[in-house]
């Protein structure tokens, strides 16, 4: 019952956020010296064009009708988060459920290259403090966090798609899993340095804790107290530091894909920047804001699991 | 618990590995960022299409990129407009943001909660979706945009740190006694508690930096960069189209690039723990 009090606070603190940056993005758009219309049509539209457009845009309304209207085009799904201005027919909603699938892809292979570099590496390091191999993985760790995905992706084209002709060189008939493997590197390296980092910290202090001897004393093997003690107190940092990642990591999805020329959200998100097409944007946005909250949420929920000690705040 | 098993004897400031490589990277940086445009041997627009997307030459030392435009000089003018974008936003964010941070932990309660919050929420976004959803709606960006715009998600770290660290001095001795000699909050949050919150803040604001040159790269890449000068991401943004026919662009764009947010990290490394011997790495 006290779990479930939490997770009713958490979500509805998520939900305000939720609220707070979209009416931030809708203020925003208001507050924009200029008429929109010469943004979006430029400035040799008709007369006829603009009106027509100031209506879809709903100009001609007062301020607290349009932004009741933009709350219910995202709330009501029959609304479909408003209409594409470029294709009228489409509803910004469905343009976003066909990019989908591609980012998460992405994303959950970009997770999956962080946490299976970053675990066996924190493991090796914390396990022999001082040495070579410590030093060694921190040194990598460290390129990991600091290598740019700007450069990284390029780099990676270059040696495993033209000096190794190994992968599909990025383009629209580059599909399927071989052409998801480079950008999910790019992607997920850099995560990987961070959570290296993090979990040698975690685990190194961890293992210094009386738990840890206890269960040694009990006669277990070093491997069970390193996975089974050891590693699952070590992961509420780790997972702290990846849900945190996990947010930027979406951010992070918009260069990947444009890099590898991949579609998505972050593609779509530029496209209709490019064009002007401002309910997609804002939809774009939405939606990754509605992620990112609820990532978090994820994360706060998987403290308790992990670590008993936590107290339900 | 962070007690270390071996005594500390080594000083403090000793000159290691990280510091000797990454402090020159960032010296470099910022004497390329101050003096680059006027080294430039051309200006970085200036086209020449008779000899576009040509390799190294006397006359083009790195060679040349789309319409002719001389390598080298986009490269010195970039690091200008990588140095004016980072060293304003980290200015303005470190202001801004430790200025909120330290009045929310000193003031508590109300003032405290809703300031936490909405520092959960700006940080709880991915910030280069803010940033690139920000620029994106004004029609030509320019280098004040972008500084607003990146500025607009910068401040949420130092908001963050200052506020730990004003709860963790303002029980301390010495601001009950600076209280109790009658100074006005103003006066013990300003000559009190921030000059000994000043460290963290300070390796906070190295690492900002590399961050912030990071962000203006990749807002740049995105094709959101000011319209005027330079930029080492907009060249990396043409590397990336011409990556089969000049390969050579996007690797001296990307080695600037990651040797620049290498340079602040290995420095912010070696701060922190030349500042807070207890939280080193090592």
């Amino acid at each position: 019952m006290r779990y479930f009090g939490y997770l009713s606070r958490r979500l509805v603190g998520g939900l305000l956020t939720v609220l707070a940056v979209i009416s931030v993005c809708f203020l925003v758009l208001e507050a924009l010296p200029g008429d929109p219309t010469d943004m979006i049509l430029g400035e040799t539209a008709t007369d006829q064009d603009r009106v027509q457009l100031r209506r879809m845009l709903r100009l001609d309304q007062p301020f607290s009708t349009r932004y009741a209207q933009f709350l219910l085009d995202i709330v009501v799904p029959a609304r479909g988060m408003g209409h594409s201005l470029r294709q009228p027919t489409r509803s910004a909603w469905s343009m976003i459920v066909e990019a989908w699938p591609d980012t998460v892809a992405l994303a959950l292979g970009a997770g999956l290259v962080a946490w299976t570099l970053a675990i066996p590496l924190a493991l090796i390091a914390a396990t022999r403090p001082r040495t070579k191999t410590d030093a060694v993985v921190g040194v990598v760790s460290m390129l990991g966090v600091a290598i740019p995905s700007l450069w990284l992706g390029p780099l990676l084209i270059l040696a495993f798609c033209v000096a190794l002709p190994w992968l599909p060189f990025p383009g629209p008939d580059a599909r399927g899993l071989p052409a998801l493997i480079l950008p999910s590197l790019t992607l997920g390296v850099g995560m990987a340095g961070i959570l290296t980092r993090m979990g040698r910290v975690a685990l190194r202090e961890t293992l210094r804790e009386p738990f840890i001897q206890a269960a040694r004393a009990r006669g277990l093997s070093e491997p069970a107290v390193l996975i089974k003690h050891a590693l699952r107190a070590a992961m509420v940092p780790l997972l702290t530091a990846g849900g945190a990642q996990l947010s930027s990591l979406l951010g992070g999805a918009i260069i990947t894909e444009k890099i590898f020329d991949r579609p998505g959200l972050g593609t779509l998100l530029l496209q209709s920047l490019t064009t002007r097409d401002l309910p997609v944007v804002l939809a774009c946005v939405v939606v990754i804001a509605i992620t990112a909250v609820f990532v978090q949420l994820l994360v706060d929920v998987a403290y308790v699991l992990v670590d008993p000690r936590i107290r339900l705040a | 618990m962070s007690a270390s098993s071996q005594p500390h004897k080594r000083s403090r400031w000793r000159l290691e590995g990280r510091a000797l490589v990454g402090v020159p990277m960032v010296l470099l940086f910022l004497f390329l960022a101050l003096v680059g445009p006027w080294l430039a041997p051309y200006a970085p627009r200036a086209i020449d299409l008779a000899h576009e997307l040509e390799g190294p030459s006397l006359r083009h030392w790195l060679g040349t990129a789309d319409n002719g435009v001389d390598v080298l000089s986009v490269l010195l003018t970039g690091a200008r407009t990588a140095g004016l974008v980072g060293v304003s936003t980290v200015l303005i964010s470190f202001v801004l943001g430790s200025a909120l941070g330290s009045i929310s932990g000193y003031a508590g309660g109300r003032t405290d909660l809703i300031l936490a919050r909405v520092t959960d929420a700006v940080a709880a976004m991915p910030s280069l979706v803010i940033n690139v959803a920000l620029l994106a709606l004004i029609a030509r960006p320019g280098f004040g945009h972008m500084i607003a715009a990146l500025s607009a998600t910068g401040w949420v770290t130092y908001a963050r740190v200052s506020r730990a660290e004003v709860l963790r001095l303002r029980e301390r001795e010495f601001v009950t006694a600076a209280r109790a000699l009658g100074a006005s909050p103003s006066r013990v949050l300003l000559l009190h508690v921030l000059p000994n919150a000043m460290g963290p803040l300070i390796v906070q604001a190295t690492f900002g930096l590399g961050g912030a040159v990071l962000a203006e790269a990749s807002l740049s890449f995105l094709g959101l960069g000011p319209g005027a000068g330079a930029s080492w991401g907009a060249l990396l943004d043409q590397g990336t189209a011409y990556l089969l026919r000049a390969p050579r662009l996007a690797m001296i764009a990307g080695v600037a690039i990651a040797m620049t947010v290498l340079g602040f990290n290995l420095t912010g490394d070696w701060l922190r723990d030349a500042l807070d011997p207890k939280e080193s790495s090592d």
